[in-house]
C-alpha cells in the first residue's frame, strides 16, 4: 500500500500541475475515444458495401457499437482494484458456463458456442476472454515482478483450463486467442528467456498432439492453407476468392460499392470474417494502409497508456488487452490474405457481429480505467 | 519493444497486401474478371429457303420444349421429373436422353431440354401446375420446318441436331448456340451461309450466375436466305407423276444449269428428322425395299441404255470414224467382222431395221448401227466424248451428295477388272449397256448440253441469296465461289453443223413416222428432242428372247428417257429413270416418255396433268 501511495503522490503532483479537465471525471482517455470512433465510423463505411448495401446490417452493427461505447464507458468508472478483486471470481464463473456449454450448449456447424437462456444467447468464451487477462494478471501481480517458477505454472494452468474447453467446443480461432491473450500477461511479467524458449519447445513437440485432437474440418483447414488450390470449389473456395478480391483491387481500388468479388458474392462471408478483403478489393491498398494506420495509432495509445502505468497488475492487463486486440487483427489480416490458415476470427471493429465489438470495447474500457485511476488513490 | 513486435508484424501484413494488390494486381484482376464475367452464346435465326418463284419451301417454326433448371430444384430433381411425367407423356427414350444431357458439363444456371414439340395442350397443362414444379420451364425455340415435306426432300435435304462429329467440324464458337446442321442436300451444302453468326452477350453474373448486368451484346446475324432454282409447281407435278413408281426425274434449265424440278420417288418426310426421328420410324423406313431414303436423282447409278446413243452417233461422226451419211444394213443382228466365233449382237428388233442412216439410227434407236459405228470408233474415242459430257464425274455445284458413276474405259477395266477390253464391250458401250452406269441427273445433264450444242452450264439449285430490298424488291447476289467441282470446257466439235444431225435424229424420235415416241411427241404444239431407253437389269443369254411378264418385278428392263424443248429455243431439259418400267412394265418409250412430256407440258404450257388427263395420271 505504501508503495502505491508514494507512487499516487508523485502522480498526483504533476497532475496538479494540469488543470482537472472534463475527461479526467469521465474516466474516459480522449485521443484513444477519438480513435476508436473514427475505425468505428470506418467499419460502419465498409460494412455498407460488404452487406450489400443493407442499412439494416449497418443499423444493428451502429447500435451494437453504443452498446460498445456505454459498456466502455462503464468498465472505465470501475477501479482496477475493483477489477483485481472481482476477476477471479468472474473467472471461475465463466469456466462454469463453458462446461455447461459443453453439456447444454447450442450452435450451429458441429460447434457448441452458445448458451441459450431465456431471451437471450451467450457467448461464455467471450466473458473468458475479457477476465483471463485479469485473472492472470492476479495472479502474477501477487508478488514482485518477475514471477516465480510456480507462479508461471499456476497461470499456465490458469490459461489452459479455458483454452481447452473452447477448443473443445470446437472454436479454435478463440481458444488460440485467448490463449495467447493469457501468454502476453506472462511476457508482459518479464519471464525469464528460458522459461520462453523451454515452452516453444515444449509447444512445438505438442503440436503433432495437436493435429491428432482436431476435428477433421479444422485439419481440412489446415490442409486449404497450406494448398488452397487443392480443392478450388470446396474449402479452398474463400480463400482463393479472398486473394482474388484483394489482389483485384489494386493500388486504389475498384471504388466504393464497385467491388465485384464482393457485390457479386463470389466472396464469402463478406461481411464477417472477410470484411478486410472488401476494403481490400474496393479501397486498394490505400484503403487497407489508412485501416492499419488506424489500428497501429490506438496500439501505440494503448500501449503508451500502459507504459504510464506502473503498478503491475494494470501494466500487464493493460499490454495483454492490447496485444489480444493486436492478436485478433494480424490472425484476421493473415487468413484473409491467404499467410495464416482459416481461423474464424473477426476483425476488431469491422466485421459485422455483436459480442466482439462489445468485449473489445469493454477491453479498452479496462485500460482507460487503469490509466485514469491511477492518479487516484486508493 | 512490444511495439516494436507490432510494427515488424503489421509491416509483414502490408508487404503480403502490397504483394497482392501490386504487385500480383494483374492475376487477381484477370481472376475476378473470368469470375464475373460470362459470354452468353445467342444463336443467330437460320436462313429461309425459297424456290424460284419466291414460295417458301423451308420455314423456321417456333417449338416448344419443358426444360429443367437444376438449380431451382433443391435436389428433387428426379421427383419433379416423375412429376412432370404424370402430366405429360415422357416416354423412356426422352429420359435417357435427357439424363444423358444433364450428365454433360454445363455452365450454372443453364437448363436442361427435357421433352421437345410440346402440344399447345401439354403447354397449358405444364403452367397451370407450374407452381408445384420449381425449376420447370417451357421454352421456346425457333425450329426447321419443312412445309412440303416429303415433295422437296430429296432436291433439298433437311436439318437434324447437331452431333459430336459434326461439332468437332465446325467452328465451335459459331454454333456454341446452336441445337441444328444441315445433314443433306442444300441444308448441308450451304450450312455456313444458312446458319449465320452467332451473337454474343457479355454479361456480368453473380456467383450463383443469375446475369446481374449485360455489358455488351453483339447481335446475333441472321443467315442468308436461299432461293433456289427449284420451280414447285413443276416439282409437285412431278413427284405426283411418279407417285407408287421407284423413279427420277431431273429437269433443268439449259440456259443456266439451273435444277427446276428434282424429284425421287419414294420419298420420306424430313420433318421426322429434325428434331429426331424414333428409332422404329427411322428402320421401318431403312428397311423399305423402296429405299425411300435413296436418292436416285443424284446416286442412283443406271445404264443409260439407247438414252446415250446420241453421244456415240456424236462421237462415231466428229471423230471421223464414220462420215455423216454412214448406212448400214441391219438384218437384226451384228457381228464383229473378224470375230472367230461370230457371236450375234441383236438388236432389239429381231427382223432388224433394213438400211439404216444415222437419223433413222436414232429415230428407231437402231442398235446395229451403233453396233457397227461404236466398233469403228472405238473405245478411246466414245470414253473421250462420254467424259466431255460429264459422265464419271460429279459436275454439278450444290448436290454434296451427287454421285460420280462409272464412265469406262481399258485402263479401268484393267483396274477394276484385272482383263483387257474386248471389241464386244465397246458394242455394249455404244448402246448404253456394260459397264456404263449414269445417274439421273448426268443424264439431265446430257440432254442440256444436247440442248446447248455443247456449252456447259454446270446443274445446281441455287439462284442467289435472297436479300428483300428497301422497296421490297427482291434482290439476288451469287456467291463467291460455288462448289469445288470445276467447270468442263465447253464439247467443241470439229463440224458444229453435226450437233444438228444429231438433234434433228432426235427430234425425228418424237416427231418422225418412225420415231420410237412418235406416240408422245406426236401431238406436242411444240418440237421435243428426245431419245428413249430401255437398260437391262438382268443378262440376256445367247439366243433368249426378253419377255416381261416372265421376270421377277425387280428384275425387268428400266424404263428411261432424255429429252429437251423446244427445240429451236431449249428451255428444259430432263431425264426421266422409272425402275423396271414401272406399274406397267413398259420401256422408254411407253413408261418414261410419257411422263416427260407431262412434265414438259406443264412447264412450258403451264399445263396440269391433273386437268389435261383427269385423275389418270399414268
Amino acid at each position: 500500500m505504501s508503495k502505491d501511495f508514494s507512487r499516487s503522490m508523485q502522480n498526483s503532483s504533476s497532475h496538479l500541475r494540469r488543470k482537472p479537465g472534463i475527461w479526467s471525471y469521465t474516466h474516459l482517455d480522449a485521443p484513444l475515444l477519438i480513435l476508436l470512433l473514427m475505425l468505428c465510423a470506418f467499419g460502419l463505411f465498409v460494412l455498407y458495401s460488404a452487406s450489400a448495401q443493407d442499412s439494416g446490417y449497418v443499423m444493428k452493427q451502429a447500435v451494437r457499437m453504443g452498446v460498445g461505447f456505454v459498456a466502455m464507458l462503464v468498465v472505465a468508472q470501475i477501479s482496477p482494484g475493483l477489477l483485481e478483486r472481482w476477476a477471479p471470481w468472474v473467472y471461475a464463473g465463466g469456466v462454469i458456463l463453458l462446461v455447461c456449454v459443453l453439456l447444454f450448449g447450442v450452435g450451429a456447424k458441429g460447434a457448441q458456442r452458445w448458451l441459450a437462456l431465456p431471451g437471450i444467447r451467450i457467448q461464455p468464451s467471450e466473458i473468458i476472454k475479457v477476465v483471463l487477462p485479469l485473472t492472470v494478471a492476479f495472479c502474477l501481480a501477487g508478488r514482485p515482478l518477475p514471477p516465480t517458477l510456480k507462479q508461471c505454472c499456476i497461470a499456465l494452468l490458469l490459461i489452459a483450463l479455458p483454452t481447452l474447453l473452447i477448443m473443445k467446443q470446437p472454436d479454435l480461432g478463440t481458444s488460440l486467442v485467448i490463449a495467447s491473450s493469457g501468454i502476453f500477461v506472462l511476457l508482459f511479467s518479464g519471464i525469464r528467456w528460458r522459461y520462453i524458449f523451454l515452452s516453444l519447445a515444449a509447444a512445438t513437440a505438442c503440436l503433432p498432439v495437436l493435429w491428432m485432437t482436431m476435428k477433421e474440418y479444422q485439419k481440412q483447414r489446415v490442409m486449404t492453407f497450406l494448398d488452397p488450390e487443392s480443392d478450388p470449389l470446396g474449402s479452398g473456395w474463400n480463400i482463393i476468392q479472398s486473394k482474388t478480391a484483394i489482389g483485384s483491387g489494386g493500388f486504389s481500388g475498384k471504388g466504393w460499392l464497385e467491388g465485384t468479388q464482393s457485390q457479386l458474392n463470389f466472396l464469402p462471408e463478406s461481411h464477417t470474417d472477410f470484411i478486410i478483403a472488401v476494403l481490400a478489393e474496393e479501397q486498394g491498398l490505400l484503403g487497407v494502409m489508412a485501416l492499419i494506420t488506424l489500428y497501429l495509432l490506438i496500439i501505440a495509445r494503448g500501449l503508451w497508456m500502459a507504459a504510464q502505468v506502473s503498478d503491475s497488475f494494470g501494466r500487464l492487463i493493460c499490454g495483454s488487452i492490447i496485444l489480444t486486440f493486436f492478436v485478433f487483427i494480424f490472425v484476421n489480416i493473415g487468413m484473409v490474405s491467404g499467410i495464416l490458415p482459416v481461423v474464424g476470427l473477426p476483425l476488431p471493429m469491422m466485421s459485422y457481429g455483436g459480442t466482439s465489438i462489445v468485449t473489445l470495447m469493454m477491453g479498452f474500457g479496462v485500460i482507460m480505467s487503469v490509466h485514469t485511476h491511477r492518479n487516484v488513490v486508493i | 519493444m512490444a511495439f516494436v513486435l507490432v510494427l515488424i508484424a503489421m509491416g509483414a501484413l502490408v508487404s503480403r497486401m502490397y504483394v497482392l494488390q501490386v504487385v500480383d494486381n494483374d492475376r487477381y484482376s484477370a481472376i475476378s474478371d473470368k469470375n464475373r464475367i460470362q459470354l452468353k452464346p445467342e444463336k443467330p435465326t437460320r436462313g429461309l429457303i425459297f424456290d424460284r418463284s419466291g414460295v417458301l419451301i423451308a420455314d423456321n417454326k417456333p417449338s416448344y420444349s419443358v426444360t429443367v433448371l437444376k438449380e431451382e430444384m433443391a435436389g428433387e430433381l428426379q421427383q419433379i421429373v416423375a412429376q412432370v411425367g404424370d402430366i405429360i407423356d415422357l416416354s423412356a427414350r426422352d429420359l435417357e436422353r435427357f439424363n444423358k444431357r444433364l450428365e454433360r458439363r454445363r455452365r450454372p444456371y443453364e437448363s436442361v431440354m427435357l421433352r421437345s414439340r410440346l402440344t399447345p395442350q401439354e403447354i397449358a397443362k405444364l403452367s397451370v401446375n407450374y407452381h408445384r414444379l420449381p425449376g420447370i420451364r417451357v421454352e421456346a425455340d425457333l425450329i426447321r420446318f419443312y412445309p412440303y415435306g416429303e415433295t422437296l426432300v430429296h432436291a433439298m435435304g433437311y436439318v437434324g441436331r447437331i452431333n459430336e462429329r459434326e461439332l468437332k467440324r465446325v467452328d465451335e464458337k459459331n454454333y456454341s448456340a446452336t441445337n441444328y446442321i444441315g445433314k443433306l442436300g442444300i441444308e448441308k451444302f450451304y450450312e455456313s451461309e444458312l446458319h449465320g453468326t452467332v451473337g454474343m452477350r457479355k454479361v456480368e453474373t453473380n456467383a450463383r450466375g443469375r446475369v446481374m448486368r449485360v455489358l455488351e451484346n453483339i447481335e446475333p446475324v441472321p443467315g442468308k436466305d436461299l432461293q433456289l432454282t427449284i420451280d414447285l409447281p413443276l416439282q409437285q407435278i412431278t413427284e405426283k407423276l411418279l407417285q407408287n413408281e421407284k423413279a427420277s426425274v431431273v429437269a433443268i434449265d439449259p440456259r443456266t444449269g439451273g435444277i427446276l424440278a428434282l424429284v425421287s420417288t419414294p420419298g420420306y418426310d424430313p420433318n421426322l428428322f429434325v428434331t429426331g426421328i424414333s428409332n422404329k420410324a427411322y428402320n421401318a423406313l431403312r428397311e423399305s425395299p423402296d429405299l425411300p431414303l435413296f436418292n436416285r436423282a443424284i446416286r442412283g447409278g443406271y445404264p443409260p441404255g439407247s438414252t446415250i446413243k446420241p453421244i456415240t452417233a456424236l462421237a462415231a461422226i466428229d471423230s471421223g470414224a464414220v462420215p455423216v451419211d454412214y448406212t448400214v444394213y441391219d438384218p437384226g443382228w451384228y457381228t464383229i467382222a473378224d470375230d472367230r466365233y461370230q457371236r450375234k449382237y441383236r438388236d432389239w428388233k429381231r427382223s432388224g431395221h433394213g438400211n439404216v442412216n444415222l437419223n433413222l439410227a436414232l429415230a428407231q434407236s437402231c442398235d446395229v448401227w451403233f453396233y457397227d459405228a461404236g466398233h469403228k470408233t472405238g473405245v478411246d474415242n466414245i470414253s473421250h466424248y462420254m467424259d466431255m459430257f460429264g459422265l464419271g464425274k460429279v459436275t454439278s455445284l450444290d448436290l454434296p451428295e451427287a454421285i460420280a458413276a462409272v464412265l469406262p474405259t481399258k485402263s479401268w477395266k484393267k483396274r477394276r477388272y484385272k482383263q483387257s477390253w474386248y471389241p464386244g464391250d465397246s458394242l455394249n458401250l455404244s448402246i448404253g449397256q456394260g459397264y456404263l452406269v449414269t445417274t439421273p441427273l448426268q443424264l439431265a445433264t446430257t440432254a442440256m448440253l444436247l440442248a446447248n450444242r455443247g456449252v456447259w452450264r454446270q446443274p445446281k439449285l441455287l439462284m442467289g441469296f435472297r436479300e428483300v430490298g428497301s422497296k421490297g424488291e427482291v434482290l439476288l447476289t451469287q456467291p463467291d465461289t460455288q462448289g469445288s467441282n470445276p467447270k468442263p470446257d465447253n464439247i467443241q466439235l470439229k463440224d458444229p453443223a453435226l450437233w444438228d444431225a444429231v438433234i434433228a435424229g432426235m427430234t425425228e424420235v418424237m416427231h418422225g413416222k418412225r420415231g420410237t415416241a412418235r406416240k408422245v411427241g406426236g401431238d406436242a404444239p411444240y418440237l421435243i428432242a428426245g431419245k428413249t431407253g430401255t437398260a437391262q437389269v438382268v443378262g440376256i443369254k445367247q439366243g433368249e428372247r426378253y419377255d416381261a411378264s416372265k421376270l421377277l418385278k425387280k428384275h425387268r428392263d428400266h424404263a428411261l428417257f432424255i429429252a429437251f424443248a423446244p427445240v429451236d429455243d431449249p428451255k428444259i431439259a430432263i431425264a426421266v429413270v422409272v425402275e423396271n418400267g414401272g406399274k406397267l412394265g413398259g420401256g422408254g418409250s411407253s413408261t418414261a416418255a410419257p411422263l416427260a412430256r407431262k412434265i414438259l407440258d406443264a412447264y412450258l404450257l403451264g399445263v396440269d396433268p391433273q386437268q389435261q388427263w383427269g385423275g389418270e395420271i399414268l
